[in-house]
């Protein structure tokens, strides 16, 4: 092969690698904080694609979308112009787990974010390959391109996606590829690895996409979408969305369909070993379901579509690894697909990832200054994960640059908190999914008070607008005076009340009560109590929705304030990355090798790697004091 | 702010005294709510530091007559508020006191905890703190161990046949929570309160059971060794007979084996009798050398013994063997048949052992058996491991915030709360009991999760 004539482009403070939705909220987040920033992407026209399915948001994923909004982030504002479909899941459970999750116009996702990139002042947006980082004294300096270029810069972020050395499987078929047909980063791969980087394969797949004139609906169970149509931004709360929602549609597989499917297993490389990749457990591939739940004779398909100007329809539930003719005879037995046209063939890619381990809470490399980690390369699966990343990697990038605290945010304030504590304190075997069950605190990091919880940090970072700010303290003003006014509205046992209370559906009352505890009783709602509160102002659903979730779950809230208060206390007090722990006397051997491995920020990290136990915490408190000591004496 | 904790600061056993100790924001407060003073009529009367006289009530029960020390923060050993009550020695005293003030709020100290709390505080100074970390590391590991000793077998069996039920019912809650759209079978209401149900009833009769002791398995612990026939379970029975049996008939921590407690003149005795493996050949074969082995080296003391009516075989010697250095009562039984062997020969082997020569069949030598127990239990020979009462506190303690978490599942659950709120009691009741069975995986649920239902787009 010929050398590459290189030459110096340009430079930058940071460079984002991959255009994905991690990388282009690290690179607005950089870029809005000041930082002269770059992103890199294989193909423009992939640039915040989403390469599975055409939805945003749902359990857990919502409130990162939400958190990401908050902290002045992209993509709550981008899926608000470009949704086809709005639905508040999990309604008839508590607030902590209402999630918001919408059908998303994949074409105007993408045109509506390649537009923000564009117009961003400080952001400049590049077509090519990056195929090699270039690192001084364990620093960043620099990224060559495929072209030659040669981009100084102070930082990187690698969000590469599924790109990284993709292999796309079908059957007996597969080949290098990117997602969807894209070009794969194999070169990147492998200058990695030069470097010492160790990555590991993971493996992911999406269903066929089939054309909308060859379904029968009629067969079929509507989906429409929620009447109240309700924003993903904390800027969009007031506004009107005057759009037409298009339906999604709920089918079965049918007897024959998994019949064909365990006739074909041996040709899927899932079976027949040619994936070593692994994949995630939440998202099996519909052989998976077949082999595992044997006794089912029926799996959901949903059938949603992939925008407004395509007759193509995502089908849900039927992801696979087999043989294309394979894939066609399985979704021609599914239930009103009979005729179904294939558009695009379903496929398993496997890439490359890295042990996210390796990784500080900031997202940045534990060893190399400036080097950071977003989004699928981090073993991470979804838009919401790697958007969360990419946003936090961002601006913890611009915070090295300009010497600034790094940005964490801890289990007990976020969603994001979760994700990254879990990923780079415990790793993951698998593509790591957010789920609701994996916050602690899922009471209070509810998706309908991310503004109060986190629009402060953003707008003090410098990131979150002054609009946005104000909006935020409006609100909280309001909430905070009509909880105080709802304490004091007393009604009395009155017969005209008892008949009201009667008509609410609860219980007469035989002293005065106040407002503020009646809403406590479970069965009534803040809106019912108007008829007994003459006074009552005109406040927006936010306030009145945020006034009824704090009455009525104070109690439960109060409970976990009181376990958040003990998990700061560890959180708190801070370790330096410089620790020796095999000179601490008294920790296990487990615990000293872990800890060198690890190097946790704080002992409230330390306390959840695993091998470290509750008695190896003790001994790093009674050494972290008797070292402040032995400073000050010395002083 | 600092929690507040407790424990039982002295040696258990049949001492004079024995002394609970609490320390922490509000120590004082449950310090005056358990405490009444015969000349002291109100809290204000109360003077720091200074010895009082009183009792101690559990609601309108007399716990004990004591003497109770008031400190008020800085000038403590921990330098937190701390009270400290002298109460009768012995085993039930401290104990009840302890389960008192754990249940009015404090918490069971970990292993060397107010030390650390001195320590954190600054009230020791910087030379302590490696010994510090001595205590906490040996503490820890010393308790682990013994924890680990007493929950082979039932109890574990049964905590985990609890978790499971809990588990079952977790994994149900979080699924139609976090995939609400998925085609899984979702636990009605109906459903999780019948299994909360009986989670409840499951943790109650754990409770009730532990009040008995059958759980807390408090007390010297004793092993009679011998081979089949030698006389082991006549001896059982007869101890029992003339002794408050506590328990009866408990399946031990293996089938092999039967435990049983009594108390002879106030020592708490639990007796592992392998004479439960009677009917087949003798202990070693059995169950194997090495839990034999086991068994002996978890016992404080043994009772050995052998049959002077028949020659001395391979079993008695592989007993003979097992029992070199440990604390142990040799009895020399059937003394009334012809003697096939000389009792000469095990004092000469057995120079330091006390050996007693008995007829149990005749009701002849147990009353010396119990005598010479006695003689080496208040002269310190043997003593009831201090760790276990505490670890029996713990357990208890944890089985009673289970309890609690339950029930107050169920009355939300009843009053329409919702699943989110709900789940918080259900997962903390899980994880109470995973205290005492030493595992609290969150990531349990998700496997249970991904292993029962098909979940998936």
């Amino acid at each position: 092969m010929e050398k590459i004539k290189h030459y110096i482009a340009d430079e930058f403070d940071v460079v984002v690698i991959g255009a994905g939705h991690a990388g282009v909220e690290a690179a607005l987040a950089s870029s809005r904080l000041g930082m002269k920033t770059l992103i890199m992407t294989i193909s423009l026209d992939a640039i915040s694609a989403l390469s599975c399915n055409p939805n945003i948001g749902g359990t857990g994923k919502g409130h990162l979308v939400r958190e990401i909004d908050a902290l002045g982030g992209e993509m709550a504002l981008n899926i608000d112009k470009s949704f086809i479909q709005s639905r508040m899941l999990n309604t008839s459970k508590g607030p902590a787990v209402h999630s918001l999750r919408v059908q998303a116009d994949k074409k105007k996702y993408h045109t509506e974010m390649k537009k923000v990139l564009e117009n961003e002042p400080n952001l400049t947006l590049r077509q090519g390959e990056v195929i090699d980082i270039l690192f001084e004294d364990n620093a960043v300096a620099g990224v060559v391109t495929r072209t030659g270029a040669i981009y100084k810069t102070k930082a990187v972020v690698v969000a590469t996606g599924t790109y990284l050395r993709g292999r796309v499987f079908m059957g007996e078929v597969n080949y290098s590829s990117g997602p969807d047909g894209r070009f794969p980063s194999i070169e990147l791969s492998e200058s990695l690895e030069k470097k010492g980087f160790s990555l590991r394969r993971m493996k992911t797949g999406t269903p066929a996409r089939v054309h909308s004139d060859s379904i029968d609906y009629s067969v079929m169970e509507e989906q429409p979408g929620d009447e109240e149509i309700v924003p993903f931004s904390f800027l969009n709360m007031d506004k009107k969305f005057d759009i037409k929602q298009v339906p999604c549609y709920l089918t079965y597989t049918t007897p024959r369909a998994h019949e064909i499917i365990r006739e074909n297993l041996l040709r899927s490389p899932m079976y027949s070993g040619e994936i070593d990749g692994v994949g995630p457990r939440y998202c099996p591939s519909i052989e998976d379901k077949v082999v595992r739940f044997s006794d089912k004779d029926k799996h959901q398909v949903f059938i949603e579509p992939e925008g407004l100007d395509t007759k193509e329809m995502y089908v849900q539930g039927v992801s696979t690894s087999l043989p294309e003719e394979v894939q066609i005879q399985i979704y021609k037995n599914i239930i009103g697909l009979e005729n179904v046209k294939f558009m695009r063939p379903a496929y398993a890619i496997e890439y490359d990832s890295i042990d996210p381990t390796i990784l500080k809470r900031t997202l940045e490399h534990k060893e190399i200054k400036n080097l950071f980690f977003a989004g699928q390369i981090n073993g991470s699966s979804g838009y919401e994960e790697a958007a969360s990343q990419g946003l936090i990697a961002g601006i913890n990038a611009a915070q090295n640059i300009k010497g600034k605290e790094p940005f964490i945010l801890d289990r007990s304030e976020a969603y994001i908190g979760v994700l990254i504590d879990d990923l780079v304190t415990k790793g993951t075997n698998e593509p790591y999914r957010m789920m609701t069950s994996r916050a602690e605190y899922r009471l209070t990091l509810r998706q309908d008070n991310a503004d109060l919880r986190l629009t402060e940090k953003g707008y003090k970072l410098g990131l979150v607008s002054e609009e946005r700010y104000k909006k935020m303290l409006i609100k909280k003003e309001a909430i905070e005076k009509e909880l105080e006014r709802l304490k004091n509205v007393i009604i009395g046992p009155t017969e005209e009340n008892n008949k009201k209370l009667e008509e609410i559906g609860t219980t007469q009352i035989k002293g005065p009560i106040s407002l503020y505890e009646l809403i406590k009783r479970p069965e009534v709602q803040y809106d019912d109590t108007a008829s007994l509160d003459a006074n009552r102002g005109q406040l927006q659903r936010e306030v009145r929705l945020q006034v009824e979730t704090q009455i009525k779950y104070e109690g439960y809230i109060k409970k976990q304030m009181i376990q958040i208060e003990q998990f700061k206390k560890l959180e708190n007090k801070k370790l330096s990355p410089d620790e020796d722990y095999s000179l601490i006397k008294g920790l296990s051997n487990e615990a000293k090798q872990k800890l060198n491995k690890f190097k946790p920020d704080s002992v409230g990290q330390a306390s959840r790697i695993s091998g470290v136990s509750p008695s190896d915490i003790n001994v790093l408190l009674i050494y972290l004091e008797q070292r402040k000591r032995s400073v000050k004496s010395n002083d | 702010m600092s929690d507040t904790i407790a424990a039982i600061s002295t040696a258990v056993g049949e001492a004079g005294i024995g002394i609970v100790r609490l320390s922490g924001s509000n120590a004082l407060d449950i310090g005056y709510e358990i405490f009444k003073g015969s000349k002291v009529q109100s809290k204000d009367e109360i003077k720091n530091r200074r010895l009082t006289y009183g009792h101690i009530f559990d609601g309108e029960k007399v716990l004990d007559e004591v003497l109770i020390a008031f400190m008020k923060a800085p000038f403590t050993y921990t330098r937190e508020d701390m009270v400290e009550v002298y109460c009768h020695g012995g085993i039930i005293s401290v104990k009840n006191i302890l389960e008192l003030v754990l249940r009015k709020g404090a918490r069971l100290a970990e292993p060397g905890e107010f030390t650390k709390r001195a320590f954190l505080n600054g009230r020791l100074d910087l030379a302590q703190a490696e010994a510090v970390i001595d205590i906490i590391r040996s503490k820890t590991n010393k308790s682990m161990e013994v924890s680990l000793n007493q929950l082979e077998g039932s109890l574990s069996n049964k905590i985990k046949e609890i978790r499971d039920i809990l588990l079952s019912m977790i994994a149900h809650v979080e699924v139609s929570i976090d995939f609400p759209d998925e085609d899984v079978e979702v636990a009605t209401l109906n459903e999780l309160e019948e299994n909360a149900m009986v989670v409840k009833e499951k943790i109650s009769s754990l409770l009730v059971t532990a009040d008995r002791g059958k759980i807390l398995r408090d007390g010297l612990n004793t092993v009679i060794l011998g081979k089949p026939n030698v006389g082991k379970s006549s001896l059982l029975n007869a101890i029992l007979r003339e002794n408050r049996a506590i328990v009866t008939d408990v399946p031990g921590t293996t089938r092999d084996i039967i435990e049983e407690y009594v108390n002879i003149d106030g020592i708490p005795l639990r007796i592992i009798d392998t004479a439960g493996i009677r009917d087949t050949s003798d202990i070693v074969e059995k169950i194997g050398v090495d839990k034999a082995r086991q068994i002996v080296n978890d016992a404080d003391l043994i009772i050995a013994i052998f049959d002077l009516s028949r020659e001395l075989t391979d079993d008695d010697k592989e007993i003979i063997d097992l029992i070199k250095n440990k604390k142990t009562i040799i009895l020399l039984n059937k003394s009334d048949l012809p003697k096939k062997f000389d009792e000469d020969y095990f004092k000469n082997l057995f120079r330091d052992k006390e050996i007693i020569t008995t007829s149990i069949a005749s009701g002849i030598g147990v009353d010396q058996l119990e005598a010479s127990i006695r003689n080496m239990f208040y002269k310190g020979e043997v003593e009831v491991k201090s760790d276990i009462v505490v670890n029996n506190l713990r357990h208890k303690n944890q089985l009673e915030k289970a309890y609690n978490n339950i029930v107050s599942f169920i009355n939300d659950l009843q009053a329409s709360v919702p699943l989110d709120c709900l789940e918080v009691d259900l997962k903390n009741c899980w994880e109470n009991l995973g205290e005492i069975s030493g595992d609290t995986v969150s990531e349990d649920i998700l496997d249970k999760i991904f292993s029962e239902f098909c979940i998936g787009k």
